[in-house]
């Protein structure tokens, strides 16, 4: 069974080596300050040897934005989930974790494409599933499906 | 007297009869060489995670049988343990070896025409395929004896499964079981000591195993390239932890390590069914679970090992019936990350069998 590492445990061991990066955690994730991810996740990544990236999920909280990494030891047989919060709506940029992680491409794209997320230092930042001139992006909440365009119905 | 040359850049797909769907490839050639391939994505997008936000939880049931339409039940399966997980729903244990059962049908037809297809692409014009065919149709029909549909079956519920196994099921299964060996047998009779096969799939198309780990690929296409990664063992979701079975890996992770991963896994998979059928027990097949599903505010993450690797499903739940963020981890948009990769340096031909070879079904990757 992969062993979900605790997360108090891991943020300890984040908070030893970057002071100021963690912002919390829960039972199986670490939040961590998103100036401070590509650092972080450099440091967990040899240092609990998580060489594999399940899945980066985005979702939006309406007042920020949260990036959920899964992240699992193939070796060990470890797994730990690492997220970080983006306060900012109109330009939301994270560091790009593709340089760890290529498994990290195409899942950027598509959450810079439907959730408007840009990563820095990613190679190729540009949409994957919709075309080149579309506006918007369908998966945020205020991003509506009444009208075409992502507008919301009126009376 | 020297030739001035310049890469050309060609579009291959998204119609085409080889794309395995509407994937496009812009492929750039420096005479029959390739050097560089950029994949377009999007053609059968329909922002089915959007979609999945305005639909109850039950009602989703059936969007996910529309993302790898080639293998419903596993993406059903996927999701049904990601909602069970998120509301803490028990499921009994004759529903436990039916899902089963019905996983590893799916991944024996999955595999059918994943290399079916490969090796129709090879030149093999649909001999193999209409071969494997015969063999997927029986399982066609072993699924529309329980649900009554053959392609999207939306049979999986939260708590177990829709209906009961009727009671010329097993007889069937069993035939088809005691047969099926004999029918792997027969397809690499003529096939996997093939000189055409062998020198158009051996050595082409080589993904190493560190790359394979850290470009996140899952499946067949890991396994093929040496990796003993399954999450039926290594991460045991519903009963797979009361079976006995092998991993097939490969050793070189080119084109005919996965071609016979999927062949061998077959084989795994027979096996699987075989045991579940001999242990499994009476009794319901579904637990009473309210149709306005309200799981408690939370989130939960659930993958499984489906016929194309890691499916997983993340769903928050902000309390209500319909899922806040509905979010799929498909395997075969992240196994194409190392498409690039593999095909530069190869030329147009060899660039189709490994694209073939990963094996890939679009309605997951554009979703």
């Amino acid at each position: 069974m992969t062993k979900q590492l605790s997360g108090p445990e891991v943020a300890q061991q984040i908070g030893d080596q970057f002071p100021d990066a963690v912002t919390g955690s829960d039972e199986t994730a670490v939040f961590v300050r998103s100036e401070a991810l590509l650092g972080v996740a450099r440091f967990i990544k040899e240092s609990l040897n998580l060489d594999y990236l399940n899945s980066i999920t985005a979702v939006d909280y309406i007042d920020h934005f949260e990036l959920v990494y899964h992240l699992t030891s193939l070796e060990n047989n470890h797994g730990i989930i690492l997220k970080t919060k983006c306060h900012d709506r109109e330009n939301p940029i994270v560091p790009s974790v593709v340089s760890l992680w290529q498994g990290a491409d195409f899942q950027e794209r598509e959450i810079y494409d439907l959730m408007g997320i840009s990563f820095e230092g990613h190679p190729n930042m540009k949409r994957i599933f919709l075309w080149d001139g579309f506006q918007g992006h369908p998966l945020r909440k205020d991003f509506h499906l009444d009208v075409p365009g992502g507008g919301k119905a009126s009376l | 007297m020297t030739l001035s040359t310049e890469p050309i850049t060609i579009n291959m797909g998204p119609q085409h009869p080889s794309t395995h769907g509407v994937f496009r490839m812009r492929v750039t050639f420096d005479g029959e060489v390739i050097i560089d391939m950029e994949p377009v994505f999007g053609y059968l997008h329909r922002g089915i995670e959007k979609l999945a936000e305005h639909k109850t939880y039950i009602q989703d049931i059936p969007f996910t049988d529309r993302l790898d339409y080639l293998a419903s039940m596993s993406s059903n399966f996927a999701y049904v343990l990601a909602v069970e997980k998120l509301a803490g729903i028990e499921v009994p244990e004759r529903a436990e070896y039916i899902r089963v059962i019905m996983a590893e049908l799916m991944r024996i037809a999955s595999h059918l025409m994943g290399v079916g297809f490969f090796l129709n692409d090879m030149g093999a014009f649909m001999t193999p395929v209409l071969y494997m065919f015969r063999e997927r149709e029986k399982i066609l029909d072993l699924f529309e004896m329980v649900c009554g549909q053959r392609l999207t079956y939306n049979y999986m519920r939260f708590g177990g499964v829709s209906h009961d196994i009727p009671g010329e099921f097993i007889p069937a299964l069993k035939r088809f079981i005691d047969e099926m060996p004999g029918f792997i047998d027969e397809y690499d009779q003529l096939l996997a000591e093939n000189e055409i096969v062998l020198a158009r799939a051996k050595g082409v198309g080589i993904l190493p195993a560190d790359k394979a780990i850290n470009a996140s690929v899952a499946g067949p296409v890991l396994r093929g390239s040496g990796v003993k990664w399954d999450l039926r063992k290594a991460d045991p979701y519903s009963i797979y932890d009361r079976f006995d079975f092998d991993i097939p890996t490969g050793t070189n992770g080119d084109n005919y390590d996965r071609y016979r991963v999927k062949i061998e896994e077959m084989r795994q998979s027979v096996c699987i069914i075989e045991q579940a059928m001999e242990q499994l027990p009476q009794g319901e097949v579904r637990t009473k679970v309210p149709l306005q599903l309200k799981p408690p505010k939370g989130e939960a993450y659930c993958h499984i090992e489906g016929p194309k690797g890691e499916l997983g499903f993340y769903l928050v739940s902000d309390g209500s019936a319909k899922p806040y963020r509905f979010k799929v981890r498909a395997p075969a948009l992240i196994n194409l990350t190392v498409l690039r990769d593999m095909i530069v340096g190869w030329k147009l031909a060899d660039a189709i069998i490994t694209f073939g070879s990963i094996d890939i079904c679009m309605g997951e990757v554009d979703r």
